[in-house]
């Protein structure tokens, strides 16, 4: 009767026990890798718009103030997509023959809203609330970046929820002056954790409360 | 050797006119006439042989069906929720927890023949460990199954596994039910190993005798490389050891982890610090009551009565007795405290137990748990294979009962009675607990059709020692 096995199957043998640990090890990393990956996570990812509006135009190099329209920023949980009619307030009299502009006349020739294509999603089970994160010295830039410098809107943190409990967990690190919260440009100073403690404590941030289930999820 | 060929021909003699001690017991753990080609062929043309018993097809046959009814009740609940079952608040642990407990109590005796008796050398371990150690793996998979099940989104149980996830969220590791997780999942994985560690020269054994080219190259890669030389039986011996000694903690472990699921909660019912060793003594009954019921069974179908003799079946009936009787000390202990803490909570929690809705449970249980199991003290019905098994039917409804009273008696009235409430188990309750039956009977019915169901490297240990362990 001929050998069941040939002579190389010990090497096989041995290869294959390298081989599970090796291919356990590397599919950890793969779905590691992939969850954090732009692919996923639209990090630094420009984001297609019917227009493309430059945040870096009208805000960094007119100065329009956020506010003009993200208008509910600070009195409600969604910061406000303006409507056709705001965009109107300069554009019924600028580049009005322009093509790019195109889908804004037609949205309000035919009073139908324009789509954007939405850039920060979160999940429906979480309850964000623009208002009280601004109030609480929570400035733009901390969770939006440099809007100052794209001129196409993206990502960049992942909003992933290890991402919100970073702050939640001790906002201190992240806090500023309520001032301050509208300046695209606010870098944290050298003292940051100092003085962060002291905003934490004269804004009535309670912090042992922000990690509870229900702050976000209801 | 008192050699007599024709014992071994008819194996059924093994059961009538056995050897027995001094005091009366039965003696031998062998059969009169085996040796090493006996126990070999006896043990490897089970498996090797073809074609298959017809008793098996039909056992296999209504274990595939029920299979199929388990499947279909779990997708249905994939589908609509935990919603079709019959739990409610504040019945919220309905038969998904009392399965859960009864299976993973059933895998205990297994653990405690392979590994325990292995280390108190108890030589009739030998021939029912194999078998009893598939049951617990079995038996741990069933179980494992129904906290996930009842989770209500099974697709997210590795929440459960403290791993690097997007949420920045480790498991709550103060909660038992976490360590349940921990424990459940090293004792499957524990066994496993185990089990495959004492496989690997009966692997070997089936691999030289397999007539095929396919069953022998699937028996040779299964056995790894075994040559049977001194020094793999050198190694083999030491790993063996070793698992038992890891092994042996997990039989006390897991299920006083279990048992911990209800103590450390407040409810009248849960809140005792006799679960523990209450549980494993229950876990160990009903294990060996499952032993019986598959080995009496098998014995008779494949004729191994001179392999699992009377012996054997003498020894696992003690051991029932023995837990049988813990076990009813725990209830007594139950009683007599929720009496003795003069706490109306636990006073009405035992009253409503043995005389509130769930009533007839309760002294079904005590029907089955305490008093049929007393039989056990009449050496008559432990060398009759027919009355033990029945016996052994008995105390497995009972223990399922058990759970049923902890958690469905416990729960429906505790302290505030504007919240009191009735839970009816639905049709998708019975259906997949009937059906985690045919999961488990499917499995062992596979394990029989492809594996050596005994130990055939230790059994010829024994021939070998045959003289000392007629002693």
């Amino acid at each position: 009767m001929p050998q069941l096995f040939h002579r190389r199957s010990n090497t096989i043998a041995r290869v294959s026990i390298l081989a599970v640990v090796l291919l356990v090890t590397a599919g950890g990393w793969l779905l590691h890798a992939s969850f954090w990956s732009p692919y996923m996570t639209k990090v630094n990812v420009p984001i297609e718009q019917p227009v493309p509006f430059s945040h870096e135009h009208h805000y960094g190099g007119l100065g329009i103030d956020c506010r003009y329209c993200h208008t509910s920023v600070e009195k409600s949980s969604f910061a406000g997509i303006p409507p056709t009619e705001t965009c109107m307030t300069c554009h019924s009299q600028l580049y009005t023959d322009q093509p790019i502009l195109a889908p804004v006349r037609e949205s309000l020739a035919t009073d139908t809203p324009m789509k954007w294509n939405r850039v920060h999603d979160l999940p429906d089970f979480v309850f964000f609330n623009h208002s009280i994160h601004v109030t609480k010295g929570i400035g733009c830039s901390t969770c939006h970046g440099q809007v100052q410098k794209m001129p196409l809107m993206w990502k960049v943190n992942t909003l992933y929820m290890k991402w919100c409990l970073d702050c939640h967990r001790d906002p201190a690190k992240y806090i500023r002056p309520r001032e301050e919260v509208f300046n695209m440009s606010w870098l944290p100073p050298i003292n940051q954790l100092a003085q962060g403690r002291k905003l934490v404590k004269d804004y009535h941030v309670n912090a042992k409360q922000l990690t509870d289930c229900s702050m976000c999820h209801r | 050797m008192p050699d007599d060929a024709n014992k071994i021909a008819d194996p059924e003699s093994n059961d009538r006119n056995y050897v027995v001690s001094p005091l009366g017991y039965p003696a031998r753990v062998l059969g009169p006439g085996e040796t090493y080609e006996t126990v070999t062929d006896k043990i490897a043309t089970v498996v090797l042989k073809q074609p298959y018993p017809k008793g098996w097809w039909i056992g296999f046959g209504i274990s595939f069906a029920l299979l199929m009814l388990f499947l279909y009740a779990v997708t249905y609940l994939l589908y609509r929720g935990v919603g079709i079952w019959g739990i409610n608040i504040p019945i919220a642990w309905g038969f998904a927890i009392i399965n859960f407990v009864w299976w993973i109590g059933i895998g205990h005796a297994g653990t405690f023949i392979s590994a325990i008796l292995l280390l108190v050398m108890q030589k009739w371990r030998t021939s029912i460990n194999r078998l009893t150690e598939a049951m617990t793996l079995f038996a741990v998979a069933c179980a494992g199954m129904f906290p996930l099940l009842h989770l209500g989104r099974p697709w997210l149980f590795y929440w459960l596994i403290p791993y690097p996830d997007t949420m920045g969220l480790w498991p709550q590791f103060r909660s038992p039910l976490v360590w349940d997780v921990f424990a459940v999942s090293t004792y499957f994985t524990v066994s496993l190993i185990f089990w495959y560690a004492g496989l690997i020269p009966d692997l070997a054994t089936l691999r030289d005798r397999a007539q095929t080219r396919g069953k022998q190259f699937f028996y040779g890669v299964l056995a790894l490389g075994w040559r049977g030389s001194a020094k793999h039986w050198q190694r083999h011996q030491s790993a063996y050891l070793l698992l038992a000694g890891l092994a042996t903690p997990l039989v006390l472990s897991v299920h006083s982890v279990v048992s911990f699921d209800f103590s450390v909660a407040i409810v009248p019912g849960w809140h005792s610090t006799i679960f523990p060793p209450y549980f494993v003594a229950g876990a160990i009954y009903s294990g060996f009551a499952m032993v019986l019921n598959i080995v009496i069974p098998l014995r008779k179908l494949y004729g191994l009565q001179s392999l699992v003799t009377m012996r054997h079946l003498n020894n696992m009936a003690n051991i029932m007795l023995a837990t049988g009787l813990m076990v009813s000390y725990g209830y007594l202990m139950e009683a007599f405290m929720a009496w003795y803490s003069g706490d109306i909570f636990e006073q009405y929690m035992m009253l409503n137990r043995a005389f509130g809705p769930y009533g007839w449970v309760f002294w079904l249980l005590m029907l089955c748990n305490v008093l049929i199991p007393q039989v056990l003290w009449s050496r008559h019905v432990r060398t009759t294979p027919i009355l033990l098994f029945i016996v052994a039917l008995f105390v497995n409804v009972g223990m399922w009962l058990e759970r049923f009273v902890i958690v469905v008696t416990s729960l429906h009235r505790d302290f505030v009675p504007s919240v009191w409430r009735m839970y009816y188990p639905t049709v998708w309750d019975w259906a997949t607990f009937i059906g985690s039956i045919g999961l488990f009977l499917t499995l062992l019915f596979l394990f029989i059709r492809f594996l050596p169901m005994i130990s055939i490297s230790e059994v010829r240990e024994l021939v070998a020692e045959h003289e000392e362990v007629e002693k």
